[in-house]
């Protein structure tokens, strides 16, 4: 209780400043401290003046926090040149009152130096601009010059100290930034003034190809992301990915999409996928990846729902013209606005550039399917850890938007284990169909079964995967002492058994035949018998009627006799 | 009647037009060491430009706008805005050696 009444006062009195810059605010949890100042340090081109600048744009335009940017490197021309490009209208802003910008121009040579002084004039000159607009927010862009400005560095730093206490004292959010030293973090060791918080950032390039990161080395007094966190700056400035913060907490859909295979619906339990979830479909070339992806991204588009088709290994014609051939029109739907197919070179940008390129897209395309086509190739453009760490993060962001996501990985001809990944991101998948080729007999055919399905019953077959001239096709396999069998062995084992049963008709045919010749002999015996005890009935039937009437005959002839011989008796 | 003599600062002062040398001292407020400034800047050139130069003393607690004009930071600042080109020299001047050499009115020493 004690504790909780704790916590509740410290957040109360660590009041943030939001800087506006998509992505920091979440990591910081809610902005830059208020009121003080944060050190912004990081070589040169890391981005430092930008972060600042747009600190105070979006101070000025979304948080109604006028803003003063002191700058010692760039003019006031120059900066609004900069960032004009990125849609913020300086001149404009300044015109309004909204900001402030003041040009601090520091040259050694034009300065002598002949005794004591003090930066009492850079006060003046920052309190009076804080006046005119009534700021709340300041950027000193680097302060650092004034090192090698003047001389003097003790006066310098002593003078610098009391800035950022003053700044403090006048409840300013402030920004500033630093150049990174040989093995500070600055080069005039500024950290050790500006302790609230400091945040680096790095501009890395590897491989040809440059990540900028950020990452919170020390806030005071609140909870930060500790890991670096990759940073673009795109059309609209800054952007932060902080992905990682999402966390695994979305809710999961029990409803079931179609595959756009009925056979393969039925596999997997009889519904097709989750919806939401994410499938994984690894194989070795040309076991026909692409067109199962295909499939499934025309079964969408056919419900009416919208598909987003990352390709990153063929245009949007030659996906277009190869499907084509197995009976999917994907030009349909991109017609109809339900299919966007977005084919880049993976090394065209750095993996952030894509990751952020693709959070841009799904806001405002709101696609229910994702098709990544294939992932194993994003590994061209960074390290497996790093393609890892983005996947995760763009899957994180597609489950909590409750988009069904299916990704193609090449698996490595030769590998000694198909049921692994380059990228090791089968723990990433919900559901994972295996393709693989099965060579027999000189021929080789495509085989798919489903290595696993998270949550539901599903076929432990192997199914033999044909591209037919209407979609994908799945027939079942003949498993034999030489293996399974595809192709035209399965073809044979076909016509064998097809023979097999018709001779086994015949045969039943002829016994049954057989049988009927018997009972119709049967018949005709039993009916012979018939006749037989007819005719000695009737004969039998004739003699006693015989019999009868000779007994009449004798009696009426005794008569007779005793008449004729007048007998008394009778 | 301001005119130009070039050259003419590198080496010794030789006499120009009256109020030829332009000098404004910044300052912020009556500091013990702005006064300090004024009175050590009064008496060079009194003793180096006498008669040729006009002080103006510009107290940045009064005009702070003032100080965005002449790149204003560090105080007390003596700005020559003339003859040109512009130079200027911080502190409260007590150094008069390099006082001279910032107002070009002596060669630098390597």
């Amino acid at each position: 209780m004690a504790l909780a009444t704790k916590a509740v006062m410290i957040r109360q009195q660590l009041d943030k400043c939001p800087t506006g810059v998509r992505g920091l605010d979440e990591i910081t949890s809610g902005g830059l401290p208020k009121g003080r100042p944060t050190l912004v340090c990081g070589s040169a081109g890391s981005g430092k003046t930008l972060l600042g600048m747009q600190f105070l744009v979006m101070g000025a335009l979304k948080y109604g926090e006028p803003g003063v940017f002191m700058s010692f490197e760039e003019t006031g021309e120059e900066l609004a040149q900069n960032v004009r490009s990125l849609g913020f209208d300086l001149k404009d802003l300044e015109a309004k009152k909204k900001i402030f910008v003041d040009y601090v121009h520091v040259e050694r040579s034009e300065i002598e130096e002949t005794g004591e002084y003090d930066l009492e004039g850079l006060f003046i000159r920052l309190g009076n601009a804080i006046d005119t607009i009534g700021a709340k927010r300041v950027v000193l862009d680097t302060v650092e010059t004034l090192f090698s400005g003047l001389s003097n560095a003790a006066i310098v730093r002593a003078e610098l100290k009391r800035l950022f206490r003053w700044l403090k004292d006048k409840g300013m959010t402030a920004v500033i930034t630093g150049e990174k030293g040989v093995n500070t973090l600055t080069r005039h060791g500024l950290e050790e003034y500006v302790s609230d918080c400091v945040i680096f950032l790095d501009h890395r390039v590897t491989e040809q190809i440059s990540t900028r990161r950020l990452r919170i080395i020390k806030y005071r007094g609140s909870t930060h992301g500790t890991n670096e966190f990759p940073f673009l700056i795109d059309n609209d400035g800054i952007h932060v990915m902080p992905i990682t913060s999402l966390g695994l907490k979305h809710v999961v859909s029990r409803e079931r999409i179609s595959s756009g295979i009925p056979r393969l619906d039925a596999m997997l339990g009889g519904k097709g996928y989750y919806r939401g979830s994410t499938v994984l479909i690894s194989g070795t070339a040309g076991t026909g990846k692409t067109s199962l992806a295909a499939q499934f991204a025309d079964a969408a588009c056919r419900r009416g729902e919208r598909c987003l088709f990352l390709a990153f290994e063929e245009s949007e014609s030659q996906i277009g013209r190869n499907m084509r051939s197995i009976g999917i029109d994907l030009a349909q739907w991109v017609k109809k606005g339900r299919l966007q197919v977005q084919a880049e070179r993976p090394t065209l940008y750095g993996l952030e550039a894509h990751l952020a390129e693709i959070q841009n897209i799904i806001p405002r395309f709101k696609p229910s399917v994702v098709v990544i086509d294939p992932i194993s190739n994003l590994s061209t453009v960074a390290s497996f850890i790093d393609v890892k760490s983005m996947l995760i993060r763009l899957l994180d962001l597609l489950k909590s938007q409750g988009v069904t996501t299916m990704l193609t990985a090449l698996t490595p001809a030769g590998r000694s284990s198909l049921e692994s990944t380059d990228i090791g991101i089968s723990s990433l998948a919900d559901a994972w169909l295996l393709l693989r080729d099965i060579e027999i007999g000189g021929e080789r055919n495509r085989g798919m079964y489903i290595l696993k399905s998270r949550g539901m019953a599903h076929s432990n077959q192997v199914r033999e995967f044909r591209l037919t001239p209407h979609g994908v096709d799945l027939l079942d396999v003949y498993v034999g002492p030489a293996g399974v069998l595809t192709g035209s062995a399965r073809l044979a084992q076909e016509a064998r058994e097809k023979a097999e049963a018709a001779s086994s008709e015949a045969e039943i045919e002829i016994k049954r035949l057989n049988l009927e010749s018997r009972r119709k002999a049967m018949e005709a015996e039993i009916e012979a018998i018939r006749s037989r005890y007819k005719a000695e009935e009737a004969e039998t039937e004739r003699h006693l009627v015989q019999a009868r009437q000779r007994q009449v005959l004798l009696g009426e002839d005794r008569v007779r006799m005793a008449k004729s011989r007048k007998a008394d008796r009778g | 009647m301001a005119m130009k003599k070039k050259g003419s600062e590198r080496t010794r002062v030789r006499p120009v037009a009256p109020k030829a040398w332009d000098l404004k001292l910044y300052v912020a407020g009556q500091t013990a060491r702005s006064v300090a400034a004024f009175a050590n800047l009064k008496k060079i050139c009194e003793e180096h430009l006498k008669g040729q130069y006009r002080i103006q003393l510009i107290d940045l607690l009064e005009n702070p706008k003032l100080a965005r004009g002449d790149q204003i930071l560090a105080l007390p600042t003596l700005v020559r805005k003339l003859p040109t080109p512009v130079k200027k020299i911080i502190g409260d001047l007590s150094n008069k050696d390099r006082v001279l050499v910032g107002l070009d009115l002596r060669p630098r020493v390597p």
